[in-house]
């Protein structure tokens, strides 16, 4: 198209119309070969979630009963935002579930990965000026963004083929239908791959790609909920989403292929879109620029906390909302899955003896299995911010900081104040949106009192992470990441400590052992005392520390 | 721990001082002193100590032994009362890359408690930085532009400046020159570090030079010019053998012209008669003498260190014969 407009002299150095994507094959040997690792890991873990939730639907729902439970489940309003449109629910089984309830996550999965690899390889490195070396070399204008959609085509038939592959071996499901799912959600992911693309020639940061793009998926995921919501099976609005696309194949039900017509011309009709939009548009630049903020500060801008308040609130916020409807969404679920665990109990007694046989003692296990998960979120929010301070010191902000009259007591103060009370707030947003959820459905065993009691008894437990952080940031700053290591280590000992049978020192190490079961009426107050002790111990060590050490810049 | 003894102290002053980075001596025995209203070159090549010697002095580092006074209190212990009294420029500026550069500015200038809008208006201006941007669209020099803006915006009786105008064009590195005459005007007193010689010659009174570690010389520029050579260039129709005869003379090169032989050469200060005696005997054409240029000083310090060191690592790999050649460039020539 470019070379219309072009006058003569330009045509002659510019021979042929493809010269616009010289170089692509280079590119994209030289894109796998960066991303090798990266792409392995994506592939092995979906390949990996296909075939294990495959074996768990096999293994846990062999016995018919307990999958028509499981499919009065999926009826509920929270079991079709959560699953799928519902198809299929007359005879349950485990390819119709992967397909009804599976397809949406494996979209999501994939279209994450779709979002980031677009992004990563054409905004994000105009941005870094590593591909103006590129483009600077014998090397089209669209080769580069062509060459991110040919490795991302590759990723996603190898996902595709593997995943439809791991479906008919481990549980034995059909071959056609396998492969429909798969080749269903590749496609309805590519859909998002293509809006990032063309969404990164409209902005000019990698960052606000990546946002635009993630926002476009979550408005496609409401779309195809209450569109599914309005009809069992699927309204008309559910087909304005890609999501649909892939699950309107209705494979293991009556397998149709031509939905995917539509992920396809989608794809096509958005990268055409995408390079006319690109021909347009400077090296580096973009459609919308980036608009002009404040000259001057807020009034409240004013000393270390403000600026730490100001880094991590918007950290914060997307954490309580994503996290908050997250627990929520369980919530709601928790009355429909008391009554699915107590009837398989009843007709199950290998399960029974799996769970126990009284139904509220099953709910409450239940709850108890989300507030480990919930918290063990939390803790990794506290370690994430509580790196934050390292993360100042070693761009070279904090030393701009500490040349002001700021101490060093008063600038981590600062930063640890913040982190904790954001994660405070993230715990009570997490239990109280599952005890809004579940009291909004109908579950009311346990009041907001109850849920109160839960969010004071984990507080101590989450600000030994804190602590733990700030005193490794104290004395060893580099090695701040074994934050990690204990939240790792909570949540295995947490989730599988007790299948595992393990010595008791085992669990103690463990911040959680501290914490009292979920509304159990055991004593706790010493637990807690040396939780707090501890976790006070840590960060005044590292005050200390951190008050007796070099600035580490670089 | 805030009472500073302030009256007579000078504003910096570092004597003997160490700093260690496990085996690695980035300080050995450095010292360095600033008086009030003073404009301190602090010169040196990459790596020889002197952002060390900074961070030192506004407590970020704790020296290993030896000691370092602002106004005659400890860095380290009194950083904070201290930090009222000074500003610094890093050489390179990290910013908060979600805030403006003004909010930035706004930011640094609130840690210190005294706000100026008109003179944050008045240097915004001076240095052509637009303030509504976001930091992460700034250029490396926007972004030293910032902390420039933030420093020169409130009164203070310290600059401390390391490598401050690394990313500044020669237009905004002019603005920021005028900036620190001004300050110094005021009475601030200044320490430059740069690698950047003709910065340092623009507009420091002393100048401190530092190598691996320690200061190497010290004085004002007049006595460290003194010691070294000058530059000639002339046109001559005798021959210019005498000349390159002399003692004193050093890389003499010929070069045929229209007018004459064309002769540049440098010549040790001290030289300078005999040179101006030989010279008029050979019906001189034309004829022009430059001082020695801060980079002549600088390469002949390092040269004759270097060859002192035998194969020194330091960075400047230059042998000292071709020093003296070296800087035949706009630099002397322009003077």
């Amino acid at each position: 198209m470019s070379t219309a407009v072009a006058p003569p002299a330009v045509r002659t150095a510019e021979p042929a119309r493809g010269a616009t994507l010289t170089g692509t094959g280079a590119l994209v040997r030289f894109m796998l070969r960066q991303d090798r690792v990266r792409l392995t890991v994506w592939t092995a873990s979906v390949v990996f979630f296909y075939t294990y939730f495959t074996f768990a639907l096999n293994l846990f729902f062999d016995d018919p009963a307990a999958m028509q439970g499981r499919a009065a489940l999926m009826e509920t309003p929270a079991g079709i935002v959560m699953g799928g449109p519902g198809y299929g629910l007359d005879d349950y089984s485990t390819g119709v579930a992967m397909s009804n309830e599976g397809i949406t996550w494996m979209v999501l999965a994939l279209a994450i990965l779709s979002i980031l690899h677009m992004v990563r390889h054409t905004r994000a490195e105009e941005e870094s000026n590593r591909s103006e070396l590129v483009r600077a070399a014998v090397v089209g204008r669209h080769a580069p963004a062509v060459a991110a959609i040919i490795t991302l085509v590759l990723v996603q038939a190898v996902i595709a083929v593997l995943s439809a592959l791991a479906m008919v071996a481990v549980g034995d499901l059909a071959v056609a239908d396998s492969f429909a799912m798969t080749i269903g959600s590749g496609l309805s992911a590519l859909v998002f791959g293509a809006v990032a693309l063309v969404v990164c020639q409209v902005v000019g940061h990698a960052r606000t790609a990546t946002g635009v793009s993630l926002a476009v998926f979550a408005v496609a995921f409401v779309v195809r909920a209450v569109g599914d919501i309005r009809e069992l099976g699927g309204s008309t609005l559910s087909w304005f989403s890609p999501i649909a696309w892939a699950q309107q194949m209705r494979a293991f039900v009556d397998l149709r292929w031509w939905p995917v017509a539509l992920s396809v011309v989608a794809i096509v009709a958005l990268l055409v879109l995408a390079a006319v939009l690109a021909s347009r548009r400077d090296f580096g630049g973009s459609l919308v620029e980036t608009r002009a903020g404040r000259p001057d500060a807020a009034v409240t801008l004013r000393g270390p906390l403000a600026m730490a308040w100001l880094q991590q609130r918007w950290a914060l916020l997307w954490s309580c909302l994503g996290l908050g409807l997250m627990w929520f969404a369980s919530g709601t679920m928790l009355p429909g899955i008391g009554d699915m665990i107590g009837d398989m109990v009843v007709d199950n007694p290998v399960l029974a003896q799996l769970f126990g046989d009284d139904p509220s003692q099953l709910a409450v296990g239940f709850i108890s299995v989300l507030v480990l998960y919930a918290a063990v979120c939390c803790a990794a929010y506290a370690v994430v911010m509580a790196q934050r301070p390292k993360v100042e010191e070693s761009s070279g902000r904090a030393e701009v900081v500490f040349s002001h009259p700021v101490s060093r007591h008063r600038w981590l103060g600062a930063q640890l104040a913040v982190a904790g009370l954001g994660t405070a707030v993230l715990l009570a947003v997490s239990v109280y949106g599952l005890w809004a959820g579940a009291a909004i459905a109908g579950w009311e065993d346990q009041g907001f009192g109850d849920y109160s009691v839960v969010v004071w008894t984990h507080l101590p437990a989450l600000a030994v992470f804190l602590g733990l952080v700030a005193a490794l940031y104290g004395w060893a700053p580099r090695l701040t990441g074994l934050g990690w290591a204990l939240v790792a280590y909570t949540f295995v000992v947490g989730m599988f400590g007790q299948v595992l049978d393990l010595p008791d020192w085992v669990y103690r190490v463990s911040p959680f052992d501290g914490v009292p079961e979920v509304f159990s009426e055991e004593s706790y107050a010493g637990d807690l005392a040396l939780l707090w002790g501890v976790a006070v111990v840590l960060t005044v060590l590292g005050f200390v520390g951190f008050r007796r050490r070099d600035l580490v810049t670089g | 721990m805030t009472s500073i003894p302030s009256a007579g102290a000078l504003p910096i002053e570092i004597h003997d001082l160490h700093k260690h980075f496990g085996p690695t001596r980035a300080l050995d025995g450095l010292d360095l002193s600033v008086a009030e209203g003073e404009v301190a070159g602090f010169l040196g090549p990459n790596g020889s100590g002197k952002s060390t010697t900074i961070r030192v002095l506004l407590g970020l580092l704790r020296a290993t032994a030896g000691s370092a006074r602002l106004f005659g209190a400890d860095p380290w212990r009194d950083a904070v009362e201290l930090h009222r009294r000074l500003a610094y420029v890093p050489g390179d500026v990290t910013l908060w890359p979600h805030l403006t550069g003004g909010e930035a500015i706004d930011f640094l200038s609130r840690l210190r408690g005294k706000p100026d809008p008109r003179r944050k208006a008045e240097l915004l201006e001076a240095f052509e930085l637009d303030p509504s941007k976001k930091a992460r669209t700034y250029s490396k020099g926007n972004r030293q532009k910032v902390a420039l803006v933030a420093a020169f915006a409130t009164e203070v009786p310290l600059l401390i400046l390391d490598e401050p105008t690394a990313g500044l064009d020669p237009l905004m590195e002019a603005v920021f020159t005028e900036r620190v005459r001004e300050a110094a005007a005021q009475g601030t007193s200044v320490l430059l570090s740069s690698h950047i010689l003709s910065e340092v010659e623009k507009v420091c009174d002393t100048v401190t030079i530092i190598r691996a570690g320690r200061a190497v010389e010290s004085g004002t520029l007049d006595e460290l010019r003194h010691l070294t050579r000058s530059n000639v260039t002339a046109v001559v129709a005798g021959d210019p053998a005498r000349v390159a005869a002399l003692d004193g003379v050093h890389d003499l090169q010929t070069h045929e012209d229209p007018e004459g032989t064309r002769i540049s050469f440098d010549v040790d200060n001290t030289a300078m008669g005999s040179v101006l005696t030989a010279l008029s005997g050979l019906d001189v054409r034309s004829f022009t003498a430059a001082p020695p240029s801060l980079e002549e000083l600088f390469l002949r310090h390092y040269g004759d260190d270097v060859s002192a060191d035998g194969e020194s690592t330091d960075g400047t790999g230059n042998a000292p014969g071709r020093h003296a050649a070296a800087p035949t460039t706009s630099e002397a020539g322009a003077r």
